[in-house]
């Protein structure tokens, strides 16, 4: 590869990345900080990716819209309609035990792609929704900037929440509910704001990414790339660690591009299918490190309480 | 040589002390009693013996052997039975069931062990198809300690068998537990009720803040006046 | 009416495939206290067993299915021994993370393996018969009569031997069982032999009846765990009923809504039990 290509290639690696780095910290929010068992990412992903490709992409006849919208309207509209589903969603579980939430999301994240497969008059069907375009006629290195910028944005955001009181409220219910419920905090409440939240950062994710591959399928928001990856970032790089999120999502990103090169090496005839082994080299990776070093990379830091010293 | 004994035991959870230097013995075919007020380590003295909570320095003795620490299923095994204070049952099995399963470790047919079992608590040969679950609170501790005999033990550890029965209730359990004791069975048992509780035991033991505060005979400890004025109400 | 009925023979039909993989994953569940998410690929993958032992050896089906089941249950076993029992401990959210790397790991194992295609057991089309109006091909009954027999084989397994009681006693009410004396640990390497053979089969029959792709026990991952959450965790009876009842409106379903939204029926009931009768029809211990 020459420098331009490698270069070009740096590019669209840290692009993802840093998409990927946003839904780490949304996951955060809700994983690491409040101990809620979301495995719908996908969903949210999804919502986020289509509300911007109807509202940005030109008018079609086949589907409503698009709309033809600035870039910024249609990040805003992935971010503002993600805040329905994530409270209807947050409203239905909020009592639900940790695992019976992760089974309840992940039925979730799975009717939203079914409801995206089949209602074409919206998205199209699995021929999908393309022509999305990036912003200001910025090419990828541009939009890169622009998807840094978010990330920034992201994790000061996260960051300021984590410190606040509303944070240690957060933390206090993962750890002890029953007494932070004594202690007079309103639980639900809290935990549905946690939830949207992170679901919104989700959300933005998607829309970014519609922008940057250009087009949006369902193929795009099963499990594996939506959720899965998602988690091993957040509990490779450290739950509970804003940074560890994003340095999580660096790693395995760049683990997960390198199975490409690993898969490339080994002859086809042995393996069968590329991307199949590709998963199952995540997947056993996954393991490893689940079973060696569950804290992560890095673990949690908590922020001191008032009037502690450090 | 004792039938079970501590000795200079320290244990509690995640490094912390719950006790500290703890002595305990229980001789053959007696009924000791662990009484105290709340937090004084009461239960945990009896779980770290069963090897539930980790000893930290000290040594538990079985009939001479050294048993620090062993898996619960190797006390089963020895002849200690345990009987929790809370959730002693398995709700969604018969009685019959729950009984099979206290002898899990032992081989042979369990019709006779049963049957001595049923002669000590008939009400439960009669309702022996019942599910445990929905069964009265008194029933409910009958199928414990009923599932505790049937390994045959030598020693019966009681985590205060007594707990949410009604006076009633309470006498028969002491009574039942003296039945059991005379049939050559050791019992260990912690009590909230104290006084009822020394009054059916032949030695008690009264700790405070994981301590052994006073150590006598059930009638001795009964009379003493500061113990009574801890413990039992004045 | 007629329309009704042959939804219904359908809905038992799906319904007994829910129901042999529901067993198992109330029985881990139960257990282990964790949802194992692999579940849906334990299935796929004793499909895919049965598929080389009928390739092989030129063998029908039904006489590849014990094959299948004990790879799958010692394929359970082992992964639960290397992955799963090590981090027993930490904390059960890591165990379920770990389920969920086990699913994409033997989902793109079978895809390597036996590729990503569709595949059947017998090629050729199955003439159904026509009884009155309805239509029954010979596979299904043979798939009744044999989900009906591990049925009872189960049922007494769990009521009349040792090992079975200890596990009903483990799901009941672990700490007891441990000072009761039933070794944990064994209990636990049965559980996962059993419930990994019952997915072996069910995802057999699934094969039978339709064809076997390595995604096809992922799909049915919802609607076994609403089948176990129907009927109570931990009560391999509930889920016989659970995974009838969600077969049977999963079929029916189609009746008003698009049939591609069957998956959101069995979701929907889930969620209603989760949320007005968290203990299932049958009380579960959750």
């Amino acid at each position: 590869m020459d420098m331009a290509g490698l270069s070009a290639y740096a590019v669209f690696f840290l692009s993802l990345v840093g998409i990927y780095a946003i839904m780490a910290l949304g996951l955060n929010m809700q994983w690491g900080m409040t101990g809620q068992f979301n495995i719908g990412i996908a969903g949210f992903f999804a919502v986020g990716a289509y509300t911007t490709a109807i509202l940005t992409s030109a008018p079609a006849e086949s589907r409503v819209g698009g709309f033809d919208l600035p870039f910024l309207v249609g990040l805003a509209g992935s971010v503002i309609a993600c805040i329905p589903v994530a409270w209807l969603v947050g409203r239905i579980t909020a009592r639900l035990r940790t695992d019976y939430l992760a089974i309840a999301t992940i039925g979730i994240a799975e009717i939203i792609r079914l409801f995206f497969v089949n209602e074409s008059w919206l998205s199209n069907g699995t021929r999908g929704i393309p022509g999305i375009e990036k912003p200001f006629g910025l090419g990828n290195n541009g939009y890169l900037l622009i998807i840094i910028a978010f990330v920034a944005l992201a994790w000061l955001l996260v960051e300021i929440a984590r410190r606040s009181p509303w944070g240690r409220v957060l933390r206090a219910i993962r750890d002890n509910e029953p007494a932070t419920a004594a202690a007079g905090k309103d639980i639900a409440r809290f935990r549905l704001q946690a939830f949207i939240t992170g679901s919104c950062l989700m959300a933005l994710g998607g829309g970014l990414y519609a922008h940057f591959v250009g087009f949006v399928s369902p193929e795009a928001f099963r499990p594996l790339y939506g959720t899965f990856l998602v988690w091993v970032m957040l509990i490779a790089g450290g739950s509970g660690n804003n940074l560890g999120a994003m340095l999580g999502a660096l790693v395995v990103w760049l683990i997960w591009s390198s199975t490409e090169m690993i898969a490339g090496l080994v002859p086809t005839a042995l393996i069968g299918s590329e991307s199949a082994f590709r998963v199952f080299l995540i997947g056993v990776l996954l393991q490893i490190i689940l079973v060696s070093r569950p804290q992560g990379l890095l673990p949690e830091k908590r922020p001191p309480m008032p009037g502690e010293k450090r | 040589m004792s039938l079970m004994s501590a000795e200079a035991l320290y244990a509690g959870y995640g490094g912390v002390d719950i006790l500290r230097n703890l002595h305990l013995r229980v001789e053959a075919d007696e009924i000791v009693v662990i009484i105290g007020p709340n937090g004084a380590g009461k239960s945990t003295a009896m779980k770290a013996m069963f090897g539930l909570v980790p000893i930290r320095s000290g040594a538990v003795s079985y009939r001479g052997e050294t048993i620090t620490n062993q898996p619960a299923e190797r006390m089963v095994s020895r002849g200690i039975a345990y009987v929790p204070q809370e959730a002693n049952v398995f709700p969604s099995l018969s009685v019959v069931e729950n009984l099979e399963l206290g002898a899990y470790v032992l081989r042979g047919p369990n019709g006779p062990r049963m049957e001595r079992v049923f002669e000590i608590f008939p009400r439960l040969k009669e309702r022996r198809h019942q599910q445990a679950g929905v069964m009265s609170g008194g029933e409910r501790q009958m199928v414990a300690m009923g599932r505790a005999l049937m390994v045959e033990p030598t020693l019966l550890m009681l985590d205060e068998p007594t707990a949410g029965l009604s006076p009633r209730l309470i006498d028969e359990t002491f009574e039942r537990i003296r039945g059991i004791n005379q049939l050559g069975i050791g019992v260990l048992m912690v009590e909230q009720n104290a006084r009822q509780a020394l009054a059916a035991a032949d030695r008690g033991y009264v700790l405070a803040t994981g301590e052994n505060r006073y150590e006598d005979t059930g009638p001795a400890l009964l009379a003493n006046p500061e113990v009574a004025e801890m413990f039992l109400g004045g | 009416m007629i329309e009704i009925i042959q939804l219904l023979i359908n809905g038992i039909l799906l319904g007994s495939i829910l129901a042999l993989g529901a067993v198992g994953a109330t029985m881990i569940f139960g257990v282990l206290r964790f949802a194992h998410f692999a579940h849906g690929d334990f299935m796929a993958i004793g499909a895919y067993f049965a598929l080389t032992v009928v390739t092989v050896f030129n063998l029908p089906v039904l006489a590849a299915l014990p094959v299948a089941m004990l790879l799958t249950g010692g394929l359970a076993i082992l992964i639960d021994q290397v992955v799963y029992r090590r981090i027993r401990r930490v904390q059960p959210v890591i165990l379920l993370i770990a389920s969920f790397a086990t699913a994409l790991v033997l989902r793109s194992f079978i895809q390597m393996v036996w590729g990503s295609s569709n595949q059947v057991y017998q090629v050729g089309i199955q003439l159904p018969w026509r009884i009155g109006p309805f239509t029954l091909k010979p596979d299904h009954l043979l798939i009744f009569a044999a989900a009906a027999g591990l049925v009872l084989i189960v049922h007494l397994f769990l009521s009349r031997t040792r090992m079975g009681k200890a596990m009903r006693a483990m799901s009941d009410n672990m700490d007891l069982a441990l000072v009761t004396g039933i070794p944990a640990n064994r209990v636990i390497m049965w559980t996962w032999a059993i419930g990994g053979a019952l997915a072996a089969a069910a995802g057999v029959f699934l094969g039978m009846d339709t064809r076997l792709h390595p995604v096809m026990g992922w799909t049915l991952l919802l609607p076994i765990f609403a089948a176990t959450i129907l009927g109570g965790i931990g009560r391999p009876y509930g889920a016989i009923l659970g995974g009838l009842v969600i077969g049977c409106a999963m079929e029916l379903s189609t009746l008003v809504i698009p049939g591609a939204y069957k998956p959101a029926v069995a979701f929907a009931i889930m969620v209603a039990t989760l949320v007005f009768r968290p203990q299932g029809i049958i009380k579960g211990n959750a």
